[in-house]
């Protein structure tokens, strides 16, 4: 999961830009550090050869250069800021061979859903793409906030209920990477890890078909029972009845997952105690 | 339902035996503790006869500095608490690799929560606001702050917060949802317990404190200044306590107002912030970083005062360009309201919001790189003396940097887009509130105690504990960064991924050393109060200061000064110290001394603080007689004291002449002493 290697455009544009810019920042920091510790070392009070000038309490040159050293480096980062906040916004397109992949992610308590509507399935904490397509994320949330997250893919993206975010991705090598959410969800969410299978693109119908041949049938009512809280440790597979599940999740024609079940006013599970219902 | 059952609904609200954790040893075990430790003072207390001292001399005094000292203790005590939070994270973190650890997700999450509550609630910010009141009026030359009374109001409702806080330990939980509470998270559909109004009532009532507190100085600052002490003489301590109370003045009222909304859609049915009926978690987010930004300059403002007091102070020379630093806090004050969005850059704001709010972000590292330089030339040609307070300044500038550069890091969107609530942000997050605050707390605590108590801290203690924590700091959290790197998020009670668990386990051993340095610390106070005999501060200027704190006698009189002194210039005991030695020192020539009229102490901030917490906790637990008792009690207190007769007493002129006129022989004869050798 090493930020630094990517396995995408995004991400290896991510981190370009965070290396580049951490780069740029030390050319001013290291020397700065270095004089602190020059000075301080230097005009210690014991050091007679040091000259002692308490008068020395302005100087305009000097006033000159400590705010402009800060303001250049800001210009250009703030350049760097500027055109990778467009270049990488998550909605631009990052095009790739073949046709582009519409995935559409729903974070559950506390497990993944991804529904790929154009291929009628679906899967739970485990999502398959085809290596060098565009990958087109729409995002929403059963319940509470998470973020969307493959780090060597690059930049994540929150997941809201009863709205939709959009992200788009492209894994460049075939290959397990994996992902997770990055907004505290609740007690289950460590749970919340996927995997990414990056397989060839020629070996991406294939694994549409077989797990289009699911058993388990994935449409309002087993959505229900999904979003129910709890982990889910399998990697689950559906085939998809309603194409439109994803949009009526996120337009809460299903309405928002239910929180925890019985606790105690304190909000532990019951145990001991008289019940206080 | 029963009849009984009802009437204990009404009488009890929720509150059952199934409250007490009676399952969980650790919060069962530490709560113990903690009551034990309570019950051993109380009674310390009682046997050997000092609460009518502890009433009349703290819990009922409106004395800035006693008020000031009250903070600094309510900080430290709770920096042990949020202290062993942290020490429990750490150590779930090393052992939870493919594992569930020693805390289940429910624990964890508490503590993590508790963790960051209480440390940027309950430590730094009473830590600041003591420093403040304790030294600020006596910077400014004068006898007391603003509002008294108010200011005592304003620490006892702080303490309510805390003692809430501390409550939620064993009775009930705290909030499981992270130091802000996110909705819908935190709405009651997902957090139906009593956790999040623990959190939200306790930060309501120390929120008031807070405010009051801040209006408080705000006035001190602006209205009450010796003669002769404009605003471009104020030392630097003053100017960044004026910026940062403005902030909270600014910002507070809308954590006030977020959080009354969460609480409205969490006790009455509103739906702010819920996912259903048009309620928007983004609006939360929003409002909630639009006090939390600033919050973050409210604390580190102060701790960049008394860096340059403490900088200046052991270099021997004036703040190098003192106009540039006031220029350079004033920007600070207004920019930080002006960046918040860059807290969630990956909400999809779209391109030109996500880079405006980065390079705004980026603008506030300009006046901020300023100050460090500043700082760094008051070092040059300086006389530089090693003392405790002035290591944790140098330790500061250089952690600072390390903190400023991931943070202008995470200010460019599409690096943001990797480093999002990872590691690497709660990294540069501790890097800037540890580096940044905490060691300009511990070196104001260091600089200032002297002043306070009559005597000064023990060296070599003080030296221990700063190393312990430097590198300690460093050994925590530079692996924090490291992980980060790795992909690794924030709040993972366990985790499978096998790189992280190295740099976990070195967390945990840099861990030990920060708790090491605290316990020296703790040391240090000891040690020092048992040789205070010959720590003793005679002079009432331990380090040759050049404020007017030191003009006066360690610990100061209750009026502070017998007479207004009159500022002449920037650093103006600097300058009286030099006109003394140019016409050597001469008796008194001064007016008459005359009599002083100082406020009455008064029982109000504490009472007003008592119904607080009884209806802080009524609320929680919905006991709906309890909360109006507690309401009508605290209203009643602020009746009684708005209809007061007599609010001075007077100290005559001979009492204010026999105590000014100890401290002017006790200076005289170290002077004779210090002429002769």
């Amino acid at each position: 999961m090493n930020l630094l290697d990517p396995q995408g455009p995004v991400a290896l544009a991510n981190s370009t830009i965070l290396v580049d810019s951490v780069f740029i920042m030390l050319t001013i920091v290291v020397p700065t550090i270095i004089a602190i510790l020059a000075f301080a070392f230097w005009f210690r009070a014991s050091n007679p050869r040091a000259h002692y000038d308490p008068g020395f309490v302005y100087s305009g040159r000097v006033e000159m250069v400590v705010w402009a050293i800060p303001a250049l480096t800001v210009i250009l980062l703030g350049g760097v800021a500027w055109i990778g906040s467009h270049q990488l916004d998550p909605t631009a397109p990052v095009p790739g061979t073949g046709s582009p992949v519409r995935i559409q992610a729903v974070s559950l308590d506390w497990k993944w859903l991804f529904i790929y509507p154009d291929q009628r399935i679906a899967t739970v904490n485990s999502l398959t793409v085809p290596a060098g397509a565009e990958l087109n994320f729409q995002l929403t949330s059963s319940s509470v906030m998470n973020v969307f997250f493959i780090p060597q893919l690059g930049s994540m993206i929150y997941t809201m209920n009863g709205m939709v975010t959009r992200l788009n991705l492209r894994a460049d090598n075939e290959g397990k990477l994996q992902g997770l959410s990055a907004h505290f969800s609740g007690d289950g969410f460590p749970e919340m890890m996927f995997d990414v299978n990056v397989i060839s693109p020629l070996a991406f119908p294939d694994w549409v078909a077989t797990t289009a041949k699911s058993d388990a049938v994935l449409n309002e009512d087993s959505y229900k029972k999904l979003m129910q809280q709890g982990v889910e440790r399998g990697r689950p597979t559906y085939r998809l009845d309603d194409p439109r599940l994803f949009d009526l999740i996120a337009t809460q024609h299903i309405p928002p997952g239910p929180g925890p079940e019985l606790i105690s006013n304190a909000g532990r599970p019951h145990s001991g105690g008289h019940d206080a219902r | 339902m029963p009849a009984g059952r009802t009437v204990e609904a009404m009488m009890l609200g929720k509150l059952d035996w199934s409250a007490i954790p009676f399952d969980q040893p650790i919060p069962l075990i530490a709560g113990a503790m903690v009551l034990v430790g309570i019950l051993a003072v109380l009674t310390w207390v009682v046997v050997k006869d000092h609460l009518p001292y502890l009433w009349h001399e703290w819990i009922t005094s409106v004395d800035h500095k006693r008020i000031g000292v009250m903070y600094i203790l309510l900080a430290s005590v709770m920096l042990l608490r949020g202290g062993s939070d942290a020490i429990m994270m750490r150590i779930q973190q090393a052992v939870a690799y493919q594992s569930q650890g020693y805390l289940p997700p429910e624990h964890y999450n508490q503590i993590f929560s508790a963790h960051g509550t209480i440390m940027i609630f309950f430590v730094a910010m009473p830590f600041v606001i003591g420093l403040m009141n304790l030294v600020v009026p006596l910077q400014l030359g004068v006898r007391d702050v603003a509002f008294p009374t108010l200011n005592s109001v304003g620490f006892w409702l702080t303490s309510t917060g805390a003692l809430l806080v501390n409550v939620s330990l064993v009775v009930g939980e705290f909030a499981r949802t992270g130091w802000l509470a996110f909705p819908p998270l935190s709405g009651l559909t997902y957090s139906p317990g009593v956790g999040v109004d623990y959190y939200a009532w306790s930060l309501q009532i120390s929120g008031v404190g807070t405010l009051v507190a801040g209006i408080n100085l705000v006035t001190t600052v602006l209205k009450l200044r010796t003669k002769g002490m404009n605003y471009l003489r104020m030392p630097m301590f003053c100017w960044t306590t004026l910026a940062s109370n403005l902030l909270i003045v600014a910002a507070f009222p809308i954590l006030t107002a977020t959080l009354a909304m969460l609480l409205l859609d969490r006790y009455l049915g509103f739906h702010f912030f819920t996912n259903e009926a048009g309620g928007n978690v983004m609006m939360f987010m929003n409002l909630i970083w639009a006090w939390g930004h600033p919050e973050v300059y409210i604390l580190v403002l102060p701790a960049f005062g008394i860096y340059s007091e403490v900088v200046s102070t052991f270099s021997g020379k004036p703040l190098f360009g003192y106009r540039s630093m006031v220029l350079a806090t004033m920007a600070i004050c207004v920019i930080s309201f002006m960046v918040w969005l860059h807290h969630f850059f990956t909400m999809g704001a779209g391109p030109d919001v996500n880079a405006i709010f980065g390079i705004a972000s980026m603008i506030i590292a300009v006046p901020t790189g300023v100050k460090i330089y500043n700082w760094l030339f008051t070092m040059y040609g300086g006389r530089i003396r090693f003392a405790t307070p002035m290591l944790w300044s140098v330790g500061f500038m250089v952690t600072f940097i390390i903190g400023g550069l991931t943070g202008v890091l995470v200010a460019v969107p599409p690096a943001d887009f990797m480093l999002h609530n990872s590691m690497f942000l709660v990294a540069h997050f501790h890097n800037v509130i540890i580096g940044g605050v905490l060691f300009g707390a511990f070196a104001g605590f260091e600089y200032w105690f002297p002043k306070a108590f009559g005597f000064r801290l023990d060296e070599r203690w003080g030296k221990v504990a700063f190393w312990f924590t430097f590198i300690g700091f460093y050994v925590t959290f530079m692996p924090l960064y490291v992980v980060g790197m790795l992909g690794m998020t924030r709040r993972l009670q366990h985790y499978d991924v096998a790189a992280w668990r190295p740099w976990m386990m070195v967390a945990a051993i840099g861990m030990l050393l920060l708790s090491i340095g605290v316990l020296a610390q703790v040391m240090q106070l000891v040690v020092s109060i048992r040789n205070r005999e010959a720590l003793r501060d005679r002079t009432g200027d331990p380090w040759d200061g050049r404020s007017l704190e030191w003009a006066t006698s360690s610990p100061p009189p209750v009026f502070n000064f017998a007479f207004s002194p009159d500022v002449r210039g920037e650093d103006a005991y600097w300058a009286m110290k030099w006109r003394a030695k140019v016409q050597q020192l001469e008796d008194h020539p001064g007016p008459e001394y005359q009599d002083i009229e100082m406020p009455r102490n008064s029982p109000t901030g504490f009472v007003c603080a008592f119904f607080a917490t009884v209806m802080g906790f009524a609320l929680i637990w919905h006991i709906w007689w309890m909360v109006i008792l507690g309401g009508l009690g605290a209203f009643a207190t602020f009746v009684v004291f708005a209809w007061r007769d007599h609010d001075e007493y007077v100290i005559p002129a001979a009492e204010v002449e026999r105590i000014d006129r100890i401290n002017i022989e006790e200076r005289r004869s170290l002077v004779s002493m210090a002429g002769a050798a």
